[in-house]
Formats: C-alpha cells, structure tokens, sequence
C-alpha cells in the first residue's frame, strides 16, 4: 500500500471523460496494477460537474484516496472544485489558457493537438506520457475500446493519442512516475455491478426483468449484452411491480431469475417479496443503494437501505442478505445467493451501492472450471399419488417440481394454503405452514458466511462495517497499525442472518468498538444490538453522498484528527 | 382422449346463482375442446371471486397478488413458451389494480389467454365500485353514485390492436366456450371479457339486464376490419355485442428471444465456454 498514486478527472458531462477515464483504467490493468476506481457524477446527461478518480498501485488496494496526486482538469470547474484536495507533490493537467502556476501545472496546449471533439483523447496521451504507460499499450487499449466500427474515428484517435504523447514527453516536468508492477499479470478490469451480472450468469441465471433505476441500470444493460450469446431472457418491465412479479413467473416455471433496482424502485417490489416468501419461490434480489429518502440524490452512494431489505415485505418469512465488499464478492456472493434461493426457496438479497457498483477494480475471479453447479436437478415425481408443492418436511423444505414437466400439477397461492398449495382458512394448517416457512430459517443460518476478522484478538480498536466499505476499513486500519496501534476489523458480507456465535466474543474482547457505515443511524449496529445486546456506542457515520475513505475514518476517529 | 372429468369438480366458495359458475363449466368445455391435458395447461389468478376459479379444476396454478396476474403469466410463458397458459380473474383485478398491466401485456402481445370475469364491481370486498361499473352506480363506498366514467377494456384493446378482442356473457355458455377456445388457439395476447351477474353486490346489472342486451355479432362479421372493430367496441347500451370483435397475426413477443427457440429456460446449461469468452471481453 506503500506506492500509490491518485489520479482525479474532472468535466462536464458530455467531454467523454467516462471514455478517457476508463481508457486509462484498462492501460493500468494490462500493465499489472491494481486499481479502485471512484465515479462522482450527477444527474444530467449534459454539464453539470462529474469526476472519475483512479486509484492506482502496483499492490492491492482496496480502497479510495482523498489527496490527489496528479488532477486532469477537462474544464475550469474542475480546478476550482479540486486544486485544494491536491497532495503536497501532486501536479495539475488543464488547458495552457488557465492562469495556474507553471510549477505544479503542465498547461497543454489542447487547441493546437487536437480539435475538441478529440480533446478528452490529447488529455489522455499527455497523462499517458506523463505517468510513463507505454504509447503502444494505451493505443491497443484505444483501439479494444473503440472497436473496429468507424475505422475513421479510431485513425484520428490514435493520431491525437501520437501527437499528444509525443508533445508531453519533450516537456521538462518532474512527475514521480509509480513504480513498474513486480508482476505484470493481466487481470479483468470489472464494476461491482458487473461482478454481480458475472456471477450470476455463471450460476445459471435465465431470467431478469428490471426497470431502470440509477445505480441498478448497468446490471440490465450488461445481461442485455451478453443475452443472445448465453441463453438469457432480459426483459425492460412496464414497472418494478412488474419486473419482480415476471420474475417470479418466470422462476415458478423454473427459470432462475434476478431482479436488480435501487431502493425507490424496491418499494415498489415489496409485495412481490412477501409473495416469494409465500409461495416459496427462489428469487434473486439486488438492490443497488443510494441515498434516499424518496428520489434522494440519484447519481451517489449510501448504505441506507439495510433496515428496509431487512424488514421488506409484509408477514414473516425466511430470507438472507449479502453485502459483497469487493468486486470479487460481488461474483462470489451472488453465485451463493442463486444456491441459497433455489436450495431454499424463496428470496435472497444482495446489497450493493453506487460506489461499488460503479468501482472499477483488477480482479480476478475464480476459475470457471472449478466453480460446482448452482442449480438443483429438475425433478418429476411419479404421477400416481398426488404432488403436494408444500409437503410438510423435517426441514421445512418441499420438493419443488415445475408445471408442465411432468404429469403431476404444481399449484401455488399467495393465500394461506394446504399442502396441494390451494387455499385454506383452516387456522391449524395455517400454524403448520408457518413453521414450515420458518424452518427453513435455521437451515440459512448454517450456512452463513461468517463476519472476516482481521488482525489480533483483544485489540484495542476494533472497527466494525458492512458491504463496500471493507477496504477503507482496511486501510484506515492498516495506516494505524503502521503508526504502532493495535488496530483489528470485523468485516460483514452477509448481514442477515447474523450468528451471534460467529462475533459476539470478538467485539466483547476488543478495548473500543466502532461502526463504520454510510448511513445516518447506524443500522449495522442497531442490528447487531438487536440481535445480540451488544452495544456499539462509538459510530463513524458517512451520509453525504460519497463513499467512505480512509482518511474520512481517520478524521472521525477521536484523537487522531 | 381428455375429458371434462380429467378437470375434476369441486365445491366452491360461491354465491348460488353467481355468473363464475357457467364461466368455469365454459372454460372447462374449452379445455376439453382443445384436447389439453391439464398438466400442459397454467393459470394464473390474481385476487377477487374470479380469481379463485382455477382453484375448482385440475390444473397448474400460480394464485398470486392482486392485479398481478398478468406479469406472473408473461414472466411463466416467457422461461415455458411449451405451456398454455390462462390468466384468469375479475375486473378489479385487470382494469384496476393492474392497469398498467393490462397496457404492457397488449404491447407485448404475449401468446396468454385473458379471462377477464366482468361484473362491473368488487364482488370480494363486498360491492364497491370497480373500473367498468358504470356511472352513478351507487354503492356504500359511492353513496353519492360512481363519479368516474366507466373504462371500455374492449375499446381500449381493440384501439391498441390487441390481437385477439372477444366479449362473452356468463348466460351463453356455449358461445362462451367458444370464444374462450378459439382465445386459447389463438396466438398471442387473446382477451375475453366475460360479462356476469353478481347476484349479491350488483342489483343493477341483473342476469335480466344482460341476457336483455347482450347479442351476437353476426356470421358476416369480419373481425380483421379494425375500424369497424372499433366502432363495434364502442357500442354499449340497450344492446352489447358479443363475439370476437377484433383480430390480427402480429407476431407473439416470445418469437423475440434466441433463448426460448432451444426450448424452455430451466434445465438449460451455462454455456462456460462462451462465459469465458465474455470475460476475457474484460481483460
């Protein structure tokens, strides 16, 4: 963690600093640097003020920076907005028009290197030189970008990218370039919401229906893409209603089935959940966090939303919720989640938010070969005794059997039901299948991933979090273990159920105990005291929009501002 | 061969002299007419009197929420385009609570079967008024009489091209079973709005006050003549036409999708070759 360096692209929308932003993401990971990728951005299509920050080491990182070392202004906003957030070595790229001091800003001339259309592209050759990529890497990434569609395009692509490296590089500035990658291996550069579309595919995903919501949209649009070539139905829905209750038709039929929304669009979903809870359907449910309450701020990233995936949907009924970390979960934790809801039946929850969502990360996934099934062979049972849907089990599970594959008939109802599925009033069956139903709970809780501890037992900090604030967590702690603190953390990916088994001796042993979480109430803790009795008095609590970071944990902490 | 017992028979939680009882003998009759064997046929209902039909008969069923049905129906169709399946509840259900539905299952013109049980109120929760009920029905939510003009499912449908428009009537039986089996041949979005009494809730509209009105659209009608469907969709009065009013051949949403030509979505492998293809995209 010793060597990174942050790089902060700031513009209007509509300058394709998205373009130029990922360009140079791809051209650090094919040179074998990892990478934490932090996109601000507002809701407009164009204008408005928008950044796309890039983290980057040849060591793993985990998480975001403040300071920026090197801030590529595309407008004058830009420097206005950030010029102070710039590390005391850090260095200014804009246009040769801005009245900056010579010794920290490398002025580029953009007129005379490009016209404006391919100016975000004279942006990225300067930075490229600069930061020593290699001219023919960052052009292959151009082009792998582009595509081979409008050949015109690429040419003058890659002549701006020529003529700008070559301006930059006769340039005298003194830019500490990071140091090459020990082990330049190529790694997949993917979002958090990739992640998830990844996963889920890989476990046998055949369904999604969605309705576009900010920062859910990229999960639809992503499996919209990849739907001829792996066999999927993706289907856009006149509403969220719609789009879980397709879902659920569609997984009644047997196909497993995904739904992603953010939490507005949830809201609308919570009857649908509560029907998955009836009528035992296996169901997949991402929902993607940003701040609310009501439309809230769109385009940013909040972790708000744990109490109402907790608590959604009316009755009682078993579920689980995953909060994925990093990219990586965000495959790993879904494939669980499709396992989870088919093996049990009924909806599992996985909680992302605008920054993980949107993060880039170098990751690499597990190997595809060695990855079991998720899905359970489809059954047809002799037809010659009537199929009972919701046989009353030892585990409270029933076998599950599709209409149509077989002779037997498969009915279920969202109302209270006998066995055959058909609907009753008598009070006794109506305790029986409520324990049928909750049964299934205990067998959830076995196979809970338990809460990651890191570090020595009876520290005298332990910070607690959930979700995508993992590797700030971890590198504000790494930073104070450095400066001689005994520091631990206690990381939740799966945030229900919670086995109090699994933690409770853990945070009763550490001296301090602190939530980190990007809410205003602390849910996390409130759970946990819920749950347990436990008490985390001391809260680091981030509700302004922005992702947690290191150094905003580090200022919160008291004592160490 | 299928039979009408195949479909079974059994006691139901309705009022004597209910329209739902000859609805369910015609979609039976259909059933049967089209020699599906009950384990190839899925309904889908929402909540209401009609929607509790599918419950007196042998078949798949998915009982789900209130105005639902539509999406639950589309969402089975779309992973078994193999199945038949039958949408099939009230009023409310359909025009009201799942309104938006109604619209989206027309633009998809997905291959389902809408059984619409119209009674011109809420029949469940004890007589309201519902989206057809007329204007000035006066019931104990509206005491003052329904201020709303009443929604025309039929005009609505026909003026949206739905591809197959039909109206039927709970005291024609026969024509009904008709109507309900050429809906189930046809492919793509088909509905049935079936007129009933609701001897409990509706004193206006009275088995009298159909069976007075209610008249078959002649044997030279030709249904594919959209304005004159149109106009035929209007009429509702002293007389009300019943039949098919309306049909097209836009193609069935499920041809859209590469995915349903191998067949139903469960049981189908991940391909990880291609998977690893796609990943390598991210490289």
């Amino acid at each position: 963690m010793e060597k990174t360096l942050n790089i902060l692209i700031g513009g209007e929308a509509g300058q394709g600093l998205v373009t130029v932003g990922e360009i140079l993401a791809k051209s650090f990971v094919r040179s074998g640097y990892f990478l934490v990728v932090t996109q601000s951005y507002q809701s407009r299509i164009r204008g408005g003020h928008n950044t796309f920050a890039l983290r980057v080491s040849p060591e793993e990182i985990y998480a975001p920076q403040e300071p920026v070392d090197l801030l590529v202004a595309l407008n004058d906003e830009t420097l206005t907005l950030y010029q102070n957030e710039l590390s005391p070595q850090g260095r200014i790229v804009a246009d040769q028009g801005c009245t900056l001091p010579e010794e920290n800003c490398l002025k580029v001339p953009y007129g005379h290197l490009a016209s404006d259309k391919f100016s975000n592209i004279a942006a990225l050759g300067v930075v490229c030189a600069l930061l020593g990529l290699d001219e023919g890497l960052v052009g292959g990434t151009l082009e792998h970008f582009f595509g081979k569609k409008t050949p015109g395009l690429a040419e003058e692509n890659r002549r701006v990218l020529e003529k700008a490296f070559r301006w930059a590089s006769a340039q005298s500035v003194s830019f500490e370039k990071l140091p090459p990658s020990p082990n330049p291996v190529s790694r997949l550069m993917i979002q958090g919401n990739e992640a998830i579309v990844l996963g889920a595919i890989s476990a046998g995903l055949k369904f999604y229906s969605f309705y576009p919501m900010t920062p859910s949209t990229s999960i639809g649009l992503t499996l919209a893409r990849f739907a001829e070539k792996m066999g999927l139905v993706v289907e856009q829905a006149e509403d969220e209603i719609a789009a879980i209750n397709l879902a659920l038709g569609a997984s009644f039929a047997g196909a497993p089935s995904m739904v992603a929304t953010s939490g507005g669009g949830f809201a609308l979903m919570g009857e649908g959940v509560s029907l998955a809870g009836m009528t035992e359907t296996p169901i997949v449910i991402v929902i993607a966090q940003r701040p609310g309450p009501a439309t809230g701020l769109p385009t940013r990233t909040e972790q708000g939303d744990l109490n109402f995936v907790l608590y959604s949907g009316h009755g009682e009924f078993p579920r689980a919720v995953f909060a994925p970390g990093t990219v990586r979960e965000g495959f790993t934790l879904t494939r669980q989640a499709f396992a989870l809801a088919e093996k049990y039946q009924g909806p599992v929850f996985i909680l992302t938010d605008q920054f993980l969502s949107d993060s880039y990360r170098a990751a690499e996934l597990p190997e595809l070969e060695t990855l079991p099934p998720v899905g359970l062979p489809i059954q047809t049972a002799p037809s010659n005794q009537p199929y009972q849907r919701f046989a009353l089990t030892e585990n409270g599970v029933s076998t599950r059997l599709l209409p149509g594959w077989s002779e037997n008939l498969v009915v279920a109802g969202s109302d209270e039901h006998t066995e055959d599925g058909h609907l009753t009033e008598d009070l006794s069956v109506r305790q029986l299948m409520v324990k049928k139903r909750l049964k299934k709970m205990e067998e959830i809780r076995r196979e809970v991933v338990p809460p990651e501890f890191q570090g020595e037992r009876e520290p005298d900090l332990l910070l607690v979090s959930w979700g995508s604030s993992k590797g700030a967590v971890w590198e504000a702690a790494a930073k104070m273990k450095s400066a001689g603190k005994r520091v631990a953390t206690l990381h939740f990916s799966q945030v229900w159920p919670i086995i109090q088994e699994q933690f409770l001796g853990i945070l009763q042993e550490a001296g301090q105990t602190v939530c980190v979480e990007g809410n205003a109430t602390g849910q996390l803790a409130g759970l946990i005291r819920l749950e347990t009795g436990f008490e985390i008095k001391k809260r680091i609590n981030r509700y302004d929009g922005l992702p947690i970071t290191p150094e905003f944990i580090l200022r919160e902490l008291p004592g160490t501002k | 061969m299928v039979t009408v017992k195949d479909y079974g028979s059994y006691a139901t939680a309705w009022c004597p002299g209910c329209g739902n009882f000859s609805i369910l003998e015609a979609v039976k009759q259909a059933l049967v007419a089209s020699q599906l064997k009950p384990h190839q046929v899925l309904f889908v209902s929402g909540i209401g009197q009609a929607a509790k039909a599918p419950h007196y008969m042998n078949v798949n069923l998915f009982d789900g929420l209130h105005g639902r049905s539509l999406p639950v129906a589309t969402g089975a169709k779309l992973a078994n385009p193999g199945l038949t399946v039958i949408v099939e509840s009230g009023d409310g259900c359909n025009y009201g609570e799942g309104g938006n539905h109604f619209l989206a299952a027309i633009r998809r013109n997905i291959d389902l079967t809408l059984l619409v049980h119209n009674n011109q109120g809420y029949g469940l929760t004890k007589g309201q008024a519902s989206p057809t009920s007329a204007t000035g029905f006066i019931t104990k939510a509206q005491p003052k009489g329904a201020a709303q003009a009443p929604f025309n499912p039929v005009a609505v449908a026909v003026a949206m091209q739905a591809s197959f428009v039909a109206r039927g009537f709970s005291g024609n039986e026969v024509h009904l079973a008709g109507l309900v089996q050429q809906a189930i041949a046809h492919r793509g979005l088909s509905l049935v709005d079936i007129l009933q009494p609701c001897v409990s809730f509706n004193k206006v509209n009275t088995f009298s006050w159909y069976k007075k009105r209610c008249q078959e659209i002649p044997a030279d009608y030709d249904p594919t003549d959209w304005e004159a469907a149109m106009k035929v969709a209007e009429k509702w009065g002293e007389t009300i036409p019943l039949g098919v009013i309306y049909r097209n051949h836009r193609p069935a949403f499920e041809d859209y999708f590469t995915a349903l030509k191998q067949g139903p979505l469960a049981g189908q492998k991940v391909d990880m070759k291609m998977l690893r293809e796609i990943l390598e995209e991210y490289r």
